[in-house]
C-alpha cells in the first residue's frame, strides 16, 4: 500500500498494510484473542482434536456442496439423473460427490467423538453449560441438515427414509396429520417436498450451522478450554498474567492440530478413494435405485448416524411412545450439565461408578446404532428395549450417583509428561 | 418340456403376466462370487457386446454415454458404431432403448429396470448368480423361474447359450445350501440344478459369458473406479510425506513446552 506512511497510526513501521487494516478492522486484535494469545492447557490428548476436525469437515461440506449445487437439479423428475450426471459427466464430479457423501458420515463420527470427549472430561460443566447447549443445538441442526440432504439424491432410501421420518410427526395428537402435510407440502413425499428440502439443505440450515459454530467458538474462548484434568488453568496465572499451565493456541495447537488433520485426511480420503460406499453404510445400496412411490423397499433403514435413535423409536410398541422416547433421548442430552451434579470434571478423578456407567452408556449407544440398521426380530427388539432402558438409565443413575460421588483428589496443576 | 415349448411360452408372455407380477419377499438364495475384474479390458469389451446384443432389447443403461465406451473400453469410433450402437444413435447419446414404457408395462407387468447401476444396488455377485439361476417351471408364464428373484417376469434370454436346467426342491432345509425360496407362496428349499437341455456354450463358457456382462455392468455402475483408485494412491502418498514434515514441525515447535 502506497499510502501506508499516512496511516501508520498503530505504530507499525515495517508492516504498513497490517497497520492500515488494524486502524479500520480489529485483525491483529482478533488474531491475538483467538490464536496467539488464547491460552489452552498444555496437556490436550487425542480426544481434543475432534472439534477442529469437525470444522475441517464443515468446510469440506460447504465447498463441495457449492460445487454440487452447480449441477444438481432439485426436481423429482431430474434429481436422480442429475446426480449420475455429476458422477459421470462433470469434471471431477465423482470426487466432489464422494467427498460430500463421505463428509456427511465423517461429520457425525467426529461430532459423536467430540461429544463423548465432553462426557469424559466434564466439559459441559460450569462455566461451560452454555457452550454445551450451543453445541447441542449444532448437533440437532446437523441432524436436520443430514436428513434434508439425504432426500436430494432421490433414491429409494432417500424417498422411503424421508417418508418414515416425516410420518413420525403424525404420531403427535391432534396436530399430527396436518403437521406432516405441512412439512411435505403434499399428501406424500413429492417434488414439492424435494424442492423445500433442497432450500433448507443448501441455505437455511448451513447458514444457521455456520453462525452457531461461530457462537460455539466465541463461547469457548470466553470461558477457556477445558482439559483432560478438568482444572481451570485461569485460576493459576503467572506474574505476566498468563496461565502457568497454558500454551498459546498458535503456534502450539495449530501445529499439533495440523498433524491430526493430516491423519484424519488420510483415513477420510482412504474411504473417498477406495471405499466410498463403505459397505453400504455411507451410501446405501438401495439408494442407487431411483425413488419409486409405488414400491416400498423390503427393509427401510436410515443412515447409520440416525440408527441409535431409530432403534429407540422401534423399541417402543406404541408409535407416539416411540416418538416421545426418541425425542427424549436427544432432549436429555441438553440437560446433562444439570443432571451431572459432581463438582469434579474429569473422569480421571471421578468415582468408579461414573467410569463404569459411562462405559456402559457408550457401548449401549453403539449397540443401538447397530440394531437400528437391522430388520427387527424378536431378539433384536428385546435387546433394543434393554439398551433403551440402559440409555435413559445412565442419566437417572448419573443424577443420583453424582450427588454423593466419592472421587480422587483433583491436583492443583495439570499433569503433563513432556 | 421341450426347448421349443419353452420358447413358445416365452413368446406368449405378453398378456399373461399383466399386472400380476410381484417380487417375493424373504429370498435367501446363496450368491456365487462373480470374480470379475474391471481392469480386464478384453472382458469389458466382450461384456459390452454381450450386453448390447442380449440385454438391450429390453434393458437400458441410460446413464452411460456411447462415447464413454469408446474412451474407457479403448475402442475406435468405428468399433463402437458398428458393434455396439443402433444406426440411428449418435456417439454422444445415452444407451437408452426404444421400447415404449407403456408397452413394457403391458408385456412384462413392469418396465424392465435400467441396468446402469444394478451392480451398485444389487451387487456383482447377485447379477452373476441371477443370470445363472433360471430353471424350468411350468407354473411361470415364461416357462422359467429364477432362484435369486423368484417369480421374476424376465424370460431366460440366454437360454440358447446356457441350455435349460431343472431345479430340485425339498420341503426340508438342506443342510448344505440352506437356501430358501418361496415360489408362488409355497415355501421350498432349493437342493440343486440339473441340466435338462444342453446349450451352445459349455458350462465354463457360459460362466465367462455371464461374468463378462457382470463386469461390463460393474463398469457402468462406477465407471470412475479405476481412475479413482489409481489417483487415491498418489493422494495418500502425498499425505504421508506431508505428515512427516508436519510432525517434525510440531516436535520443533513443542520442544520448549515443559
Amino acid at each position: 500500500m502506497s499510502n501506508s506512511s499516512i496511516d501508520n497510526t498503530a505504530g507499525s513501521q515495517d508492516n504498513g498494510l497490517l497497520a492500515w487494516i488494524d486502524a479500520r478492522f480489529p485483525l491483529s486484535k482478533l488474531m491475538r484473542e483467538h490464536a496467539t494469545e488464547y491460552y489452552a492447557g498444555k496437556n490436550f490428548n487425542v480426544w481434543y482434536v475432534f472439534g477442529v476436525l469437525a470444522m475441517v469437515v464443515l468446510v469440506i461440506q460447504l465447498i463441495t456442496g457449492i460445487f454440487l449445487t452447480m449441477n444438481y437439479k432439485p426436481s423429482a423428475a431430474e434429481a436422480f439423473a442429475s446426480v449420475e450426471y455429476i458422477m459421470r459427466d462433470v469434471e471431477w464430479g465423482w470426487l466432489i460427490r464422494y467427498l460430500h457423501s463421505t463428509g456427511a458420515s465423517a461429520f457425525f463420527i467426529v461430532v459423536y467423538l467430540h461429544m463423548f470427549r465432553a462426557m469424559l472430561y466434564g466439559s459441559y460443566k460450569k462455566p461451560r453449560e452454555l457452550l454445551w447447549l450451543i453445541g447441542m443445538v449444532i448437533y440437532v441442526a446437523l441432524m436436520a441438515e443430514a436428513f434434508f440432504g439425504y432426500l436430494l439424491p432421490w433414491g429409494q432410501m432417500s424417498y422411503w427414509g424421508a417418508q418414515v421420518i416425516v410420518s413420525l410427526f403424525g404420531a403427535l395428537p391432534v396436530i399430527g396429520d396436518p403437521l406432516v402435510e405441512w412439512i411435505r407440502g403434499d399428501y406424500n413425499i413429492s417434488d414439492v417436498t424435494l424442492n423445500r428440502f433442497f432450500a433448507l439443505h443448501v441455505i437455511a440450515v448451513p447458514l444457521a450451522l455456520v453462525m452457531l459454530v461461530v457462537m460455539h467458538i466465541l463461547a469457548l474462548h470466553e470461558v477457556g478450554s477445558n482439559n483432560p484434568d478438568g482444572i481451570e488453568i485461569k485460576e493459576n496465572k503467572g506474574p505476566d498474567g498468563i496461565p502457568v499451565d497454558g500454551i498459546a493456541f498458535h503456534p502450539y495447537y495449530t501445529s499439533k492440530d495440523l498433524v491430526a488433520i493430516i491423519i484424519f485426511m488420510i483415513i477420510f480420503l482412504g474411504v473417498v478413494f477406495f471405499a466410498p460406499e463403505m459397505g453400504g453404510y455411507f451410501l446405501e445400496h438401495a439408494n442407487f435405485e431411483p425413488a419409486n412411490s409405488l414400491k416400498t423397499p423390503e427393509h427401510i433403514a436410515p443412515v447409520w448416524y440416525f440408527t441409535p435413535f431409530y432403534a429407540i423409536l422401534r423399541a417402543v410398541p406404541d408409535k407416539l411412545g416411540g416418538v416421545v422416547l426418541m425425542g427424549g433421548a436427544i432432549v436429555v442430552l441438553f440437560l446433562l450439565p444439570w443432571i451431572d451434579r459432581s463438582k469434579v470434571k474429569s473422569i480421571r478423578y471421578r468415582g468408579a461408578g461414573y467410569k463404569a456407567a459411562l462405559a456402559v452408556f457408550a457401548i449401549t449407544f453403539v449397540i443401538l446404532g447397530f440394531l437400528g440398521t437391522q430388520p427387527p426380530t424378536t431378539l433384536y427388539t428385546l435387546v433394543s428395549q434393554i439398551c433403551t432402558a440402559l440409555y435413559f438409565g445412565f442419566f437417572i443413575f448419573l443424577y443420583v450417583y453424582s450427588g454423593t460421588e466419592q472421587g480422587k483428589p483433583v491436583p492443583e496443576r495439570l499433569t503433563y509428561h513432556g | 418340456m421341450t426347448r421349443t415349448h419353452v420358447f413358445a411360452v416365452a413368446l406368449s408372455l405378453s398378456g399373461a403376466l399383466t399386472g400380476t407380477v410381484a417380487f417375493a419377499a424373504g429370498v435367501e438364495a446363496e450368491l456365487e462370487p462373480a470374480r470379475n475384474d474391471v481392469a480386464d479390458l478384453a472382458s469389458l469389451q466382450r461384456g459390452a457386446a454381450n450386453f448390447t446384443n442380449y440385454c438391450m432389447g429390453c434393458h437400458s443403461a441410460k446413464y452411460v454415454r456411447y462415447s464413454r465406451l469408446q474412451e474407457d473400453l479403448v475402442l475406435t469410433e468405428e468399433q463402437v458404431k458398428q458393434n455396439l450402437m443402433p444406426a440411428a444413435k449418435k456417439l454422444d447419446e445415452m444407451m437408452t432403448i426404444a421400447m415404449p414404457p407403456a408397452d413394457a408395462q403391458r408385456w412384462f407387468g413392469q418396465q424392465p429396470p435400467d441396468l446402469s447401476l444394478v451392480v451398485r444396488s444389487r451387487g456383482a455377485d447377485w447379477v452373476y448368480t441371477f443370470l445363472k439361476s433360471f430353471y424350468l417351471d411350468e407354473r411361470a408364464a415364461t416357462g422359467v423361474n429364477n432362484l435369486v428373484l423368484p417369480n421374476a417376469s424376465m424370460p431366460h434370454v440366454l437360454w440358447e447359450l446356457q441350455g435349460l436346467q431343472a431345479a430340485s426342491f425339498s420341503d426340508t432345509v438342506d443342510q448344505k445350501t440352506g437356501a430358501t425360496v418361496s415360489h408362488f407362496g409355497e415355501p421350498q428349499y432349493f437342493e440343486e440344478f440339473t441340466q435338462v437341455d444342453a446349450g451352445t456354450l459349455s458350462a465354463e463358457e457360459y460362466d465367462q459369458f455371464v461374468r463378462d456382462i457382470v463386469n461390463f455392468l460393474d463398469w457402468t455402475a462406477t465407471p470412475e473406479q479405476l481412475e479413482r483408485q489409481a489417483l487415491g494412491i498418489w493422494v495418500l502418498l502425498f499425505l504421508l510425506v506431508f505428515l512427516i514434515f508436519a510432525y517434525l514441525l510440531k516436535v520443533e515447535i513443542w520442544k520448549d513446552v515443559k
